[in-house]
């Protein structure tokens, strides 16, 4: 059964940990269903295939970098074919919390090679928005301490620092990170959102940013005028995928034609 | 973390062994294992979708049907990542004889036949080093499917293919199935510079010709163990 267009809209909220994320994509959930627009959640560490082997792999922090790498991108490869693309074939919109962005910039910090791990996920889907909250790294430090009284080891970039400092790992991990998304904002063309205000601040910049995506959408766009030059926002891609019916069906998958990838500048 | 390109020198030697489900690889990679331990070389063992890790999770999503040909593709290269950086990895630096019962051509002939993009999957397994020697234990299909068959009642659902709906019934599935990989494997016998070995004859024999073609490939004499030899490996 061939695939029509995917109606619905793919959202990403990237930004690290104590960016504000979780808190602003709730509030978008919310003012989305208010509004009478479907929501799907989707984010790391969330399969139903790897989520809690994964989860317990990294408690153990016996995994080397390329294995986290690849069990990562297990995770995320089952919630794009089994949650991302199902809901956008049925004009839902798919809030991700965190994407391939992250992913990334995680496993480069930590030496994997950008060539290789752009390649990997050049699987994904183009979203229709990517919004970093960029959040100054000791303001950062001071939401994490509140919310837990401890720096997460894997925030901290502890596997690859080696710091008896935890504090200082943060800031320099952090820093590094940011960085990186500093060099892919220039290929992927990320809304960066302050994300040191308020809450109520930063939600006022998404709603607004996404009304034009939502009011703008419908079918088959070539280009939006209101994002930068340097990206092409394409509509949806067709691909085949057969339907779980009766029986036995084939579950066909293969990668989305190259310029709906959303690593496609990159993979040769 | 390093690049690792195919041709850089390291101390140790990667033997590898391919060929269908039935063709008697397992028998004789077991063999040379033997061989080498009981002559005094280091050398290690490795097989396919062994690391302990990640073996819940493929096991769990193989039961529960939960696999797509991406993430099948995907939790198979985790888990070989794991026992690559953690055992293959250091052992090959620390100068052991690594021997691999499938190798990542596995993984290229299995999933290009789900349907992944032949160039994705090998961009994905650019990370590994090409073995020094790989054996390919070349049967007919019929004869792969009789010694599978005549071992067990059933056939394992992702063995057969049965994700891939070429056939409700799981022997004739089996059969298409193993039929493709067997195709894509006769095109990576050169692409890889595979070592064909004639699996239909007897075992012994196979051994000797395999055990000399090790001989002259690889210096066996800079592998062995220094001072006595040593029992059995744990592993």
């Amino acid at each position: 059964m061939a695939l029509d267009q995917l109606r619905g809209q793919l959202i990403v909220v990237e930004g690290a940990d104590g960016s504000g994320r979780s808190t602003q994509i709730d509030l978008l959930r919310n003012w989305l269903e208010r509004r009478g627009y479907p929501t799907v959640n989707v984010g790391l560490r969330r399969s139903m295939l790897v989520s809690r082997e994964l989860e317990q792999a990294m408690r153990g922090n016996i995994l080397g970098t390329r294995t986290l790498s690849l069990f990562y991108a297990t995770d995320f490869a089952d919630q794009l074919e089994n949650l991302m693309i199902p809901a956008l074939r049925s004009g839902f919109v798919v809030l991700a919390d965190r994407y391939i962005y992250t992913l990334m910039a995680r496993a480069i910090v930590r030496g994997v090679e950008p060539a290789w791990i752009r390649d990997v996920y050049s699987i994904a889907l183009m979203p229709d928005a990517v919004f970093y909250l960029a959040v100054s790294p000791k303001i950062l430090v001071e939401r994490n301490l509140r919310k837990h009284a401890v720096l997460d080891y894997w925030e901290s970039g502890m596997d690859v620092r080696r710091s008896s400092n935890m504090y200082a790992s943060f800031i320099e991990y952090q820093r590094q990170i940011q960085k990186e998304f500093q060099a892919m904002q220039q290929h992927y063309g990320f809304e960066t959102i302050n994300g040191n205000r308020s809450p109520r601040a930063v939600q006022k910049e998404l709603r607004a940013n996404i009304e034009v995506i939502l009011n703008g959408k419908s079918g088959l766009i070539e280009e939006r005028s209101n994002v930068s030059n340097s990206t092409q926002r394409i509509a949806r891609p067709t691909r085949t995928l057969a339907d779980r019916g009766k029986g036995y069906q084939p579950r066909v998958s293969g990668q989305p034609p190259a310029r709906y990838r959303a690593t496609h500048r990159f993979s040769e | 973390m390093t690049n690792t390109p195919d041709e850089s020198t390291i101390a140790g030697k990667l033997v590898a062994v391919e060929g269908l489900d039935g063709s008697g690889k397992s028998t004789q990679v077991y063999l040379i294992k033997r061989w080498l331990e009981l002559d005094g070389y280091k050398v290690f063992f490795t097989e396919w979708n062994s690391s302990a890790t990640v073996r819940k999770a493929t096991r769990k999503g193989k039961k529960r049907q939960l696999l797509t040909p991406t993430t099948f593709s995907l939790i198979h290269s985790t888990d070989f990542a794991d026992r690559y950086e953690r055992q293959i990895l250091p052992l090959l630096n620390a100068g052991y004889i690594v021997l691999a019962d499938r190798y990542i051509f596995t993984a290229f002939a299995r999933d290009a036949v789900r349907g992944c993009d032949r160039g994705w999957i090998r961009k994905l397994y650019s990370f590994a080093r090409k073995p020094d020697l790989t054996f390919y234990f070349d049967v007919p299909l019929k004869t792969a499917l009789a010694r599978i068959l005549d071992g067990r009642t059933r056939v394992k659902y992702h063995e057969a293919g049965m994700d891939m709906g070429y056939s409700k019934d799981p022997y004739q599935s089996f059969r298409i199935f193993q039929g493709k990989i067997c195709s894509e494997y006769r095109r990576m016998v050169h692409e890889y510079d595979f070592t064909k070995i004639d699996a239909t004859e007897a075992p012994d024999v196979q051994q000797a010709k395999v055990r000399e073609i090790l001989e002259t490939k690889i210096d066996l004499p800079r592998y062995r163990w220094q001072g006595p030899v040593y029992p059995q490996q744990n592993q």
